[in-house]
């Protein structure tokens, strides 16, 4: 507590109202009563329902389900390969090369990648839709997905999977029994990484999607274009509020299993 | 064999959707405009065997780069481009170092709580951050209702679609980013250090010169790339705080594409954009590699 001023304390306040009152103001104005969107006319969920009626934010939003679970899955299988590949996979031909094409997507503008990769697609002649999308965003994501489970395989004890194989494991078996359940933490947070990424992507769905495969982001974006709409507030306090408990409920599960964890650890110590 | 599948799989996943794209990009970005679909000359023709690749190579030109360095409108958008982002960058730490320092002076049952609420704006819709800025900036928006109501200004004030409303979406989009790195690498430091200084004469102030910042500065550099590279080829940003005269590289890039359907062009703002972003990404890597050698 010693230096903890009120420097301090004002710049916490000031700093969290920066990062949340834009998004408070979003969620209170979702229940204005008016179209207006800055002047406060009553209560009303009014907009929830017009919102729930329309069919191509409904449509959008079931492609943009349906392009996160395949990418991110994709991805997470992808990545976790080549976490361990970079990690454990020892000296190979071209890892340089390898080790550049995981890192270089983590820092490529958006717009290059997109580009890219749509004239990939018209350049081999695959026809834009979810299929692109996905390839797309499989393609970024595993990136994101590789670095989070190679910080968590570089910090584990090699001498696990070393003990397994001496006592007669395959490779693989060593690899499911061993070191899975100790980097699933990390693959599931890949996971949820990707998951999001792909929820929340614009300008690489914009390239790849083509006028089939309308994402949630591409719509928003143009129902944004034309200014504040009541029903896009709407939209957005639910998707605030999904992230919300999602995200809270994550971090309050990863703190009780770390204290089952410590207390096993405990355990195991008197035991011994 | 099941070594060869594990690295072979990703491998060529990365090579063929990766590489091979960027490689194309280069290719249009030296091939002329044509009025046909896809609209650019020439297409590699793999038929033709080695007399189409020599061909192909006699009708590559540097015409499109050209091109570039003479309309000024590239080059003010790479340079206003540069300016904003490093414009904002320094911003989101002026904004972000206080945050984060007081973040590691909180008391240790804080910090999860504290922490959480930096990450969570993170895993929210990038999109539906920066909108939430339309409705606050606009004229008759929250942001000039409140000054007017407080009688600072008579007259509302023209933010949304200025420069001022970019540097302001991003440095709230990317706040986060600046916050951790300078919070994980304040969060190390030994407070016996400011208390030594402190007994040796320093007042409070020079110590957090002499001290704090310099052992801090790994986090920061991390921070200002996190901001900085991405900023730079920005789109989302500046086509919906910015004004028509706001120029960013990213924009320019999407309406060469989409509006104006000049591929080669594209391409060329594409190679060009990322040549000016090799600097700042070796520059991060190479703090990034010095810090984990310090770790070990």
């Amino acid at each position: 507590m010693r230096r903890f001023s009120w420097f301090n304390a004002t710049s916490l306040t000031v700093g969290f109202a920066f990062l949340y009152l834009p998004m408070l103001i979003l969620i209170i104005y979702s229940f204005n009563e008016s179209r207006l969107v800055t002047v406060w006319a009553g209560f009303s969920t009014q907009w929830y329902g017009s919102l729930l009626q329309n069919q191509s934010f409904l449509d959008a939003a079931w492609v943009t389900i349906q392009v996160a679970i395949a990418s991110s899955t994709i991805a997470t299988v992808l990545g976790t390969m080549a976490a361990y590949v970079l990690v454990r996979g020892g000296r190979f031909m071209g890892r340089t090369v390898f080790s550049g094409m995981v890192y270089a997507p983590l820092v490529m503008p958006e717009v290059i990648t997109g580009l890219s990769l749509l004239l990939l697609f018209i350049g081999i002649g695959l026809d834009r839709g979810i299929f692109t999308v996905v390839l797309a965003h499989t393609t970024f994501s595993m990136c994101f997905v590789s670095v989070v489970v190679s910080s968590r395989l570089v910090s584990f004890d090699k001498s696990l999977e070393e003990a397994a194989l001496d006592l007669g494991c395959s490779p693989f078996d060593a690899f499911r029994l061993v070191t899975l359940p100790i980097i699933a933490p990390a693959v599931i947070s890949g996971w949820l990484l990707a998951f999001t990424l792909s929820l929340d992507d614009l300008v690489i769905a914009s390239f790849t999607a083509g006028p089939s495969a309308t994402t949630l982001p591409i719509r928003i974006f143009s129902a944004v274009r034309m200014g504040v709409s009541p029903e896009i507030n709407a939209l957005s306090t639910i998707m605030i509020a999904i992230v919300t408990v999602g995200v809270v409920t994550a971090s309050i599960v990863s703190k009780r299993s770390s204290l089952a964890q410590q207390r096993d650890e405990q355990a195991a110590a008197r035991a011994t | 064999m099941r070594r060869f599948i594990l690295i072979a799989v990703p491998y060529l996943w990365l090579v063929a959707l990766f590489l091979v794209p960027f490689l194309i990009v280069l290719k249009i970005s030296l091939s002329d405009i044509a009025l046909s679909i896809p609209p650019y000359t020439p297409q590699l023709d793999w038929t033709a065997g080695w007399a189409g690749f020599k061909d192909f190579l006699g009708q590559l030109d540097f015409e499109n780069f050209t091109f570039l360095t003479q309309d000024p409108l590239y080059w003010r958008a790479y340079v206003s481009s540069l300016q904003i982002a490093l414009i904002s960058t320094v911003l989101t730490l002026l904004v972000g170092y206080p945050i984060a320092y007081a973040m590691a002076q909180a008391p240790d049952e804080w910090r999860p709580t504290l922490l959480l609420l930096v990450i969570l704006p993170f895993w929210t819709s990038f999109l539906i951050r920066v909108y939430s800025w339309i409705g606050i900036l606009s004229n008759e928006g929250f942001l000039n209702q409140f000054l007017l109501w407080t009688g600072v200004i008579s007259t509302p004030l023209t933010i949304l679609n200025t420069n001022t409303a970019v540097y302001i979406g991003i440095v709230y989009t990317y706040l986060p980013f600046m916050i951790l790195p300078i919070y994980s690498a304040l969060e190390k430091m030994d407070g016996s250090l400011l208390e030594a200084a402190e007994d040796l004469g320093c007042s409070r102030l020079s110590a957090f010169w002499l001290v704090t910042i310099p052992l801090s500065k790994a986090g920061i550099i991390a921070g200002c790339f996190l901001v900085f590279i991405p900023a730079l080829g920005e789109f989302v940003i500046p086509s919906l705080l910015g004004g028509s005269d706001t120029l960013m590289i990213g924009k320019v890039l999407w309406e060469e594409f989409f509006s104006n359907r000049d591929w080669p062009v594209a391409s060329a703002v594409a190679v060009i954009l990322l040549l000016i972003l090799v600097v700042p990404i070796v520059l991060f890597q190479r703090n990034e590699q010095k810090q984990r050698e310090m770790d070990q």
